[in-house]
């Protein structure tokens, strides 16, 4: 036994569980063996008043199951029989004749929080690493080892559905206000005072007290009050998933059998449902998706990189900001430069506010607020940055004043000093074409608002050296962003494929659909927002700037350009930064600015059908995702997706647009690309890429 | 041995305090001020000090009064020393005496002036309480009230809870969390159990209550009268002689609850006191006639990350003094360590022992070694005599000299943890006397 280690002191018995082969304990089949075989010997012999239950690792307890082994759970049943296996385990720790009590000290997650559940008892650190949540919906599965059952009955039924729908973090003092946890300690006196919570309830059992408020236990204490309470559980749920998403459906499912005809027959269903979710494409999708961002979220090219200590970020604008806020949180001194003081204090109040946010939910204290913002120090003179290792420019979208900024970044700086534009769409070359130093010249295209997008697209040019590159990763991995490394070129990756979906949104307004059905159809499809929603963020003057830069590569396909958005522009519509776009944006909502259809036509909006709507504009989006495969933009299949869901907001569910199509069939793909060629031109032309591979982008 | 070859010697003369009080007990009605006139009019009396001699006073407080704000010029003006004298106060938490020592000690080496007077005052039982931020703004404003109808905004708008008054926090600013929870935390850490700070604690009264009997503690503490009535308090009234390990046990946790370690037993008390010492260049000493008590030699402070190593500061400036003066441990014949907990002095005896400390922390290969029991705070400690926070460090220097004569060492260490996570170490050496 190689996990499990049991050891007897003054009539308690500790089992320490370790993994001897990775740096956090996860559930694997091993670790069941071991736990069933340690169970034996303790059912048989009983030598103890309590069985204290702790990891061996710093680390945390245990992170959850081991994702790695859902890939091989292929055939029905599979699944089930391990849950199954899982839930007497399980049930037969809480069984034991003796008092059995986790002590958890970091994270307990998804099966390593369900193990402890199946304790009578739970103690818990009060340190900011100590946390509890059943992120399994978030992997498109459900809590598979008793989570849907010992959950509601131990902390009440909206409270555990909060969690098992939201995957959510719950911290020491909530967890022990909710009742998730008995007692707390703080961290290095665990061991001491779990020894003494488990003589104190070997001896009397211990009385919980009514943590519930009185409305949860008026709802919750009878049939009606419940179904009252998965039916709005239900409702909000297929609000918020547009019912692309199997799982939460069946966590409640699951919730709800298990209360009405009782644990033993819950948990069975909760396997038989785990079993169902676990093979469905929009779990192995999401399941992936986990790994793909673990995986880009390393820089594996660290040997090259150069430390970067000063950041320079030139702009105080949303995006400036934003990375310099994210940068100051992982201890790096930012230099921010804009042109006054008053655009500075701007920039200052944004990035306080945002961590205030994080000081009244208690996740930051005051003083780390201070600290923290205290490492943004805001310069009117770029002489004031001559230090700075890595330079980003937030400017706004102009070639020459980019070109200028970079001229004296040059003069200024060292000559190691990186240069990073954050454009969104101008090629890095171009803004390079007269640099001292092209090598160290690299693009950093972050999303908005960076705090909160995870991903970071990286363009390197032709000249782009080996080292620049790394250096630019290092920094992406600190600040903590998933990365994907893409070749220059106009709108590089992101840019490129947002672009032609946003041109197809107003063409369909051209031909006469509602602004709001179009939006709808997209939110039905699994984007977050809806396109022409998302021209009025990104902003209407950008959208026809980016439509500037990329029409001489699409007329080169052939593909007329469209003028809309420069007309929008030209006459004062902006969209969300000065509250007139395609909405018109009041104190309080949103709604739809009627006025704007006289730039599609007027009159009567027609209905041209969801179908229509989504088939349109994902598969331009996708065909030229594939483009940019062929061309080389990005570097595999992989990057593409996770560029178009983490930075674009393509459904997770559906794994990104490479994919998708894989699953659709490359063919089937090609044939539905050539039927809409043949109805509205070139722009639905198919790749070249589809001529060569086989039968998928991922597996050829 | 001196910190700057070239520079002044500095020698410690003498030392005194006021009894050390239990807040609330027989210093209520006296506030900081008169409590540090009190010990410096003691030290002049004693020292029978020509006061235009004195060049500074400075004095450490840490819960400062509006109205004495700058305490040291008050009190040493109340206490009939010099207009001429000129005077600051400092504030270091509980080193602020230290602070104010080693401010005296950098003037006289520097040849800025020839005599100080350094040390601390704190009242516990007079702490500045408020009206909250909303109800003080209206007070403000009511000031330019001109009728009295104005005086029915005065209300306006407020809630009853603006009304309550605001105790000062007793939570570390930075991390918000109280002293006694760091140090729970820290005893667990370190491995410092419940036991063993009770016993700890115990020790600390049972020595206290052992140099009182034996006349030790009168070296140092003078008798103050207390107006109006002037009772005369002589003794400190914090030593608990009746105490046991069994009652100690049976207290419950004051900060971590159900299972933490740190009792009222065995933590510092609120106390009210003062504690002055009398610095002199030593050339200057002896030609005015004074026989000196010991040298003052060297003197580091040290801080650290307030949210991890919040009450570790006495094992980084120790370790950092050693290294420094090249002493080791067993050339220390007498140690004063400041005993905030039991918990936080174990604790930092258990660092300055351990090489995994020293490697982590200190980048040194070898920990100091062990501070042998029988040398630390013979005559109690803050533990039992209590601990007023400007002025322990006064106490601490004038114990340790006191201590040197008496059991005729060579060298003694005061070191202390203050709040910031900071620390203090000081080396004094006994005067050779003829």
């Amino acid at each position: 036994m190689s996990f499990l280690t049991l050891t007897k002191a003054q009539d308690l018995a500790w089992l320490e569980i370790d993994d001897p082969d990775d740096k956090v304990n996860t559930l694997k089949e091993s670790l069941l063996e071991d736990f069933e075989q340690m169970l034996d010997q303790l059912e048989a012999v009983p030598d103890f008043k309590a069985l204290i239950l702790i990891s061996g690792k710093t680390s945390g307890f245990i992170v959850g199951a081991d994702i790695q082994m859902f890939a091989g759970f292929t055939d029905a049943g599979q699944a089930k029989n391990l849950g199954l296996r899982g839930h007497r385990l399980l049930g037969r720790i809480a069984a034991l004749p003796r008092p059995v009590i986790a002590a958890i000290h970091g994270p307990a997650l998804g099966g390593g929080l369900e193990m402890a559940l199946a304790c009578h008892y739970r103690i818990a650190t009060d340190d900011r690493q100590t946390k509890f949540a059943l992120p399994e919906v978030q992997l498109g599965v459900l809590p598979g080892l008793g989570g849907t059952q010992r959950l509601p009955r131990l902390i009440g039924l909206r409270t555990a559905l909060d969690m098992l729908l939201t995957g959510k973090n719950i911290y020491a003092h909530r967890a022990r206000k909710m009742g998730l946890v008995d007692r707390l300690i703080h961290g290095p006196g665990l061991r001491e005072a779990a020894a003494r919570f488990a003589l104190e309830v070997s001896k009397k059992p211990l009385k919980r007290g009514r943590r519930r408020s009185l409305v949860d236990r008026l709802l919750e204490g009878n049939p009606l009050g419940r179904a009252l309470v998965f039916r709005t559980a239900r409702k909000t749920v297929l609000k918020k998933t547009a019912g692309n998403y199997p799982a939460p459906p069946k966590i409640i499912d699951s919730v709800s059998f298990g209360f009405s005809k009782g644990l033993a027959k819950g948990l069975i269903y909760e396997a038989e449902q785990f079993d169902a979710l676990v093979r469905t494409p929009e779990s192995r999708n999401l399941v992936r998706l986990f790994f793909a961002m673990t995986a880009s979220k390393k820089n594996d090219r660290s040997h090259l990189a150069r430390p970067v200590e000063r950041l320079a970020v030139l702009g105080a604008g949303l995006m400036g900001s934003g990375i310099a806020e994210i940068s100051a949180q992982k201890e790096l001194w930012v230099t921010l430069k804009d042109l006054d003081e008053k655009a500075l204090a701007r920039s200052e109040k944004r990035i306080w506010d945002h961590l205030d946010r994080a000081v009244k939910k208690r996740a930051l204290t005051p003083f780390e607020r201070d600290r923290t913002l205290s490492r943004v120090q805001g310069v009117t003179d770029t002489a004031q940055m001559s230090k700075a290792e890595l330079v980003i420019e937030a400017v706004f979208e102009d070639l020459e004043l980019k070109r200028s900024l970079l001229a004296e970044v040059e003069a200024h700086c060292s000559r190691q000093c990186v240069f990073a534009s954050n454009t969104s769409s101008l090629p890095i070359a171009e803004i390079a074409a007269h640099a001292a130093h092209p090598d160290r010249v690299i693009g950093m295209h972050y999303f908005s608002p960076v705090p909160k997008m995870p991903l970071l697209e990286i363009i390197v040019t032709e000249q782009t050296s080996e080292q620049t590159l790394a250096t630019a990763v290092g920094l992406g991995a600190r600040q903590g962003k998933n990365m994907i490394v893409v070749k220059d070129g106009p709108g590089f990756y992101t840019t490129r494929i947002l672009a032609p979906m946003l041109n197809e949104a107003v063409l369909l307004l051209q031909e006469g659909a509602a602004i709001e059905a179009v939006d709808r159809a997209m939110i039905r499809f699994g984007f977050p927002v809806g396109p022409i929603t998302l021209m009025d963020e990104v902003g209407i003057d950008v959208g026809a700037h980016v439509g500037e830069v990329l029409g001489g590569l699409f007329a080169q396909r052939g593909i007329k350009g469209d003028n809309t958005m420069a007309r929008l522009h030209e006459a004062g519509y902006k969209g969300r930064k000065n509250n007139r776009g395609f909405y018109l944006y009041g104190r309080k909502r949103k709604r739809i600015n009627a006025e704007i259809y006289r730039f599609f036509g007027g009159g009567p909006r027609k209905n041209l059908g969801t179908a229509e709507i989504q088939e349109r504009l994902w598969l331009v989006f996708a065909n030229e995702a594939a483009y940019c495969l062929g061309e080389g933009i990005i570097r595999n299949p992989s990057d593409g997706d996770l560029g178009a869901i983490l930075g674009l907001g393509f459904p997770p569910f559906l794994g990104g647009p490479f994919r998708f199509m894989d699953q659709l069939g490359l063919r089937e793909v090609h044939d539905r690309l050539q039927k809409l060629r043949d109805r509205f031109g070139a722009r639905f032309s198919p790749a070249p890429v589809f001529e060569n591979q086989r039968c998928s982008f991922y597996g050829s | 041995m001196d910190m700057v070859p070239g520079r002044r010697r500095v020698v410690l003369i003498d030392g005194c305090r006021t009894p050390f009080l239990r807040a609330g007990s027989g210093f209520k009605n006296l506030n900081s001020y008169q409590l540090a006139r009190a010990a410096i009019k003691s030290l002049v009396r004693r020292n029978q000090l020509e006061p235009s001699l004195v060049g500074q006073v400075i004095l450490g407080s840490v819960i400062s009064n509006i109205q004495t704000s700058n305490v040291a010029r008050e009190a040493m003006l109340g206490a009939g020393l010099s207009y001429e004298t000129p005077a600051f106060t400092v504030t270091q938490a509980c080193i602020s005496a230290n602070a104010a020592i080693c401010n005296g000690f950098e003037l006289i080496a520097a040849g800025q002036v020839e005599v100080v007077i350094a040390g601390g005052t704190e009242s516990m039982s007079d702490i500045p309480i408020r009206f909250r931020k909303k109800f003080r703004e209206k007070l403000i404003a009511s000031q330019k009230y001109r009728k009295w109808s104005d005086y029915f905004g005065l209300l306006k708008g407020l809630s009853w809870r603006d009304l309550l008054p605001e105790i000062p926090s007793i939570t570390e600013f930075s991390t918000g969390r109280t002293m006694g929870r760091d140090c729970d935390r820290l005893a667990a850490r370190i491995g410092v159990s419940r036991e063993a700070q009770d016993r700890y604690a115990l020790a600390s009264h049972m020595a206290a209550a052992r140099a009182e009997r034996e006349g030790l503690l009168a070296e140092e503490v003078e008798p103050v009268a207390v107006p109006p009535r002037f009772e005369v308090v002589q003794k400190d009234n914090g030593i608990r002689e009746d105490s046991s390990v069994e009652k100690l046990a049976r207290l419950r946790p004051a900060f971590v609850k159900p299972y933490g370690t740190v009792t009222a037993g065995n933590a510092s008390f609120l106390t009210d006191g003062a504690a002055v010492v009398l610095m002199m260049e030593e050339s200057r000493a002896l030609s005015l006639g004074y026989r000196p008590k010991a040298y003052l030699r060297h003197y580091l402070f040290s801080a650290q990350d307030p949210r991890e190593d919040l009450l570790l500061g006495p094992a980084f400036a120790v370790s950092r003094i050693l290294e420094r003066t090249g002493l080791k441990l067993c050339d220390v014949d007498v140690f004063e360590f400041h005993e905030a907990f039991a918990g936080q002095l174990l604790a930092n005896l258990k660092c300055l022992e351990s090489k995994d400390f020293a490697r982590k922390y200190l980048k040194m290969e070898q920990g100091a070694g062990t501070v042998p029991l029988q040398k630390l705070n013979l005559w109690g400690g803050s533990l039992s005599l209590g601990h007023p926070f400007g002025a322990t460090g006064a106490r601490l220097v004038t114990t340790a000299a006191n201590r040197l004569l008496k059991e005729k060492g060579r060298y003694a260490m005061v070191a202390a943890c203050a709040a910031g996570a900071m620390g203090h170490a000081m080396l004094l050496e006994r005067y050779p006397q003829s």
